[in-house]
């Protein structure tokens, strides 16, 4: 794995990109607020944001089942959905890190690797993004709350993010960040990971619980739909009245909804 | 040795049950990682370091056999004996007419997972040899009759309390009747135990860290000093160690050596490293009389000539496994087999077949931190992944799997049946939670609740409903 999310196809940045959101299966399903948050981040740093309407899931489940060439016909449907922008961003690590693997879905098929490989070097996550490619270092927003933030490893490992998302949230008015221990371990959703071996998955998910606890913050913010609807999930089980936002949602000042997994119509305090 | 690999989810499961073992991880937890970590930071050049070392091994097992060959010419130079064991039971025969040929009873051991790998110590004790592990771990687990739970620290997931039982039960023999409690009278006690077996000895195995082709020498690392004892003390020497262990000069054995401790315990240098090269010399003042190396393929040169060629840099550093959070929580011997964690996730699969240890390799959360710390950068989420497409194309998964994301890539291919399916989904999923927000238990979704965790509800709308509809009020 390498750090390749801040690579770019252009040397000069582009006033105003074209931005294709690949909004992810899990946001437009489960968080449509993630999705409305990206936009509105990127359209404050410059860009014009479209959202192709044929695109659908990024292929992890398949590619890290073993069924390569599932995983293909899926990145075929993201490629030809996406390849035309000036940049295509993901509100996942993730996913994003999985665009960036296209190119080896491809090996028998040239025509298809190079546009993989085009893809996927104009291919970013939504934070790394603001800050190295737009150069954005402060946000708008406030959040008078003390949070804790979960480093996913995707995100963390393959794609270099750990620093971006703290500076911007350093922006955020109210806001305090109180560093989790082992924020670096991963929580255990490993996409069907989670519910193929459920009892490892769990105890992971309860450790992580327990750091969460330890810091004394009551809100948690991470970069991945996947890892925090885990998070989530276990916090609710709990039942310690922890709410969970995705990190773009504080940044764009769009917490004022409850949380992952709250009672609809409660908790969102930020402007 | 035999494995249990197959029977994984239940060795897991179980493995979380119990409190004891759970003890034992959670002490041991953290402690290696930190220190690693600790020892990095103290070396600015341990990534340049990585990369030679890396280049070391590639170029190595391009060559192997030109640098095998060198090996074993220079070993028969210096005395030496080299045998050529092409599975574990050549492995297990080999070593069996050494030690019947020297007239042995007592053999001493040093730690050896290869050794382990093939099965020495049941072999040597079926035909009627008494074993001795020197490595105090090793001892251990020797009393317990367990196999290792990690590839440095063996006996890991041993409270302290379960070791003085142990010796308690197994030291009265020599007199030792004094129930212990504290580490070290534990470890004096075993010192005096093994003390005596060192001298009795007419036989020693090891295994080997690293085998250097110029000169023929065998390369071991320790922290207690019984290597050296073992290898020098006895009649006979056995190295037993694996082809892939072969490195051309004695300064690529060092530059790995300085990589091997840090990434292991965080240790700049183990507390003994030891070297041999040969019998006793005429001059020599001390030394055994026979040396013998049994180089054992095992799998290995099948391994050398398919996708899985960089598993062979592997060091047994075991930094993987102390920054794996699966090994983490259930310890090594759920594996099932001798190599646990993601090594060993890689390992045995392409030991003893997929069809028996095929949940190893899906295991895993995929998330990089062995990766990330493998001081030879191997990429073993990436070999994992390899893995479980092996295992896709033998249709060895569970049938529901297969169907299942067979029916999500065409759903995935057809976005505008895609686009309905998935508002049908949100907008139920969202109703069916109601004010509660999440649920407790669903409907063929078992697994998720058995992680003992609810599930989030949708918002209701899915984004690109939300985003549509949006367009449209803004006149788009
Ligand atoms: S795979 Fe890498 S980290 Fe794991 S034991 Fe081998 S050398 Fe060490």
């Amino acid at each position: 794995m390498s750090a390749t999310g801040s690579e770019t196809t252009t040397d000069r940045p582009i006033e105003h990109p074209r931005v294709g959101l690949f909004v992810t299966c899990l946001a437009d399903i489960y968080r449509p607020n993630v999705g409305l948050a990206a936009v509105a981040l990127l359209e404050k740093v410059g860009c014009s944001v479209e959202v192709p309407q044929t695109q659908t899931c990024c292929g992890q489940p398949s590619y890290n089942n073993g069924d390569l060439a599932g995983a293909a016909r899926t990145a075929r449907n993201t490629i030809e959905a996406f390849e035309d922008f000036d940049y295509v961003v993901v509100p996942s690590g993730s996913c994003a890190g999985m665009l960036h693997d296209y190119p080896r879905l491809f090996e028998s098929e040239p025509g298809w690797q190079q546009r993989a490989r085009a893809m996927a070097g104009k291919t970013h996550e939504l934070i790394s993004f603001l800050t190295d490619v737009r150069g954005l270092d402060a946000v708008d927003a406030s959040f008078a709350r003390a949070v804790t933030y979960h480093d996913s490893c995707h995100g963390l490992r393959a794609l270099g993010i750990k620093e971006q998302p703290r500076r911007l949230l350093a922006s955020v008015g109210g806001l305090e960040l109180r560093e989790l221990n082992d924020s670096e371990i991963c929580c255990g959703f490993g996409g069907t990971f989670c519910v193929k071996y459920p009892e490892i998955s769990g105890r992971m998910v309860a450790d992580k619980a327990d750091a969460i606890a330890a810091t004394g913050a009551k809100v948690v913010l991470g970069g991945d739909l996947g890892c925090l609807l885990n998070i989530a999930g276990r916090l609710g089980r709990e039942g310690g009245g922890v709410s969970v936002y995705h990190v773009a949602e504080v940044l764009a000042g769009m917490a004022d909804v409850p949380g992952l997994g709250d009672p609809p119509g409660s908790g969102g305090r930020s402007r | 040795m035999e494995s249990l690999s197959h029977a994984f989810k239940e060795r897991s499961v179980h493995a979380l049950k119990d409190e004891t073992l759970q003890v034992a991880l959670n002490r041991a937890k953290d402690g290696f990682a930190v220190k690693r970590a600790k020892a990095v930071e103290g070396l600015p050049e341990f990534d340049a370091l990585r990369d030679r070392a890396v280049a070391i091994k590639n170029h190595t097992l391009e060559n192997l056999d030109h640098y095998l060959e060198r090996y074993a010419d220079a070993v028969e130079r210096n005395g030496g004996k080299v045998h050529w064991a092409s599975s574990a039971e050549d492995a297990r025969r080999i070593v069996v007419e050494i030690c019947r040929a020297a007239g042995a009873k007592m053999i001493t051991k040093g730690k050896s997972m290869v050794g382990e790998e093939v099965g020495v110590n049941g072999a040597l004790e079926g035909a009627g040899f008494e074993v001795v592990e020197t490595d105090l771990g090793e001892y251990i687990i020797q009393l317990a009759h367990e196999p290792p739970s990690h590839i440095i620290v063996p006996a890991v997931h041993k409270t302290r309390g379960q070791i003085a039982d142990l010796f308690h039960e197994n030291h009265q023999k020599y007199g030792l009747t004094r129930k212990l409690s504290e580490v070290p009278e534990m470890v004096n006690e075993a010192r005096q135990v093994l003390r005596s077996k060192y001298l009795e000895a007419d036989v020693g195995i090891t295994g080997a860290n690293f085998l250097i082709a110029e000169s023929g020498t065998s390369v071991i690392v320790t922290n207690e000093g019984n290597g050296d004892l073992t290898c020098s003390l006895p009649r006979v020497h056995i190295v037993t160690a694996g082809i892939e262990k072969v490195v051309p000069t004695a300064e690529d054995a060092t530059t790995l050596l300085r990589l091997l401790a840090r990434s292991a315990t965080g240790q700049d240098l183990t507390t003994y490293t030891t070297f041999s090269t040969g019998p006793k010399r005429a001059d020599d003042t001390d030394g055994p009389e026979e040396y013998h190396v049994v180089l054992v393929d095992s799998g290995r040169s099948t391994m050398l000539a398919d996708q899985f060629r960089e598993m062979l840099r592997c060091i047994r550093c075991g930094a993987c496994m102390n920054h794996c959070p699966v090994y983490g929580a259930i310890g090594g011997h759920a594996y099932g087999w001798v190599y646990p964690g993601p090594m060993g996730s890689v390992l045995t699969p392409l030991s003893v077949g997929l069809k028996e240890a095929g949940n190893l390799p899906n295991a895993c959360t995929l998330n990089g931190h062995c990766a990330e710390v493998c001081p030879v950068r191997i990429p073993l989420p990436d070999l994992l992944r390899t893995l479980r497409h092996r295992e896709y194309q033998l249709k060895l998964g569970l049938k529901p799997l297969r169907w299942g994301l067979a029916a999500w890539v065409w759903f995935t291919s057809h976005p505008r049946i895609y686009r309905l399916g998935t508002r049908v989904q949100a907008r139920m999923l969202a109703t069916l939670a109601g004010r509660k927000g999440r649920f407790t238990r669903m409907p063929l979704a078992g697994g998720w609740f058995k992680g003992g965790r609810d599930l989030p509800a949708p918002q209701g709308e899915t984004f690109m409903a939300v985003w549509t509809r949006r367009r449209k009020e803004r006149g788009q």
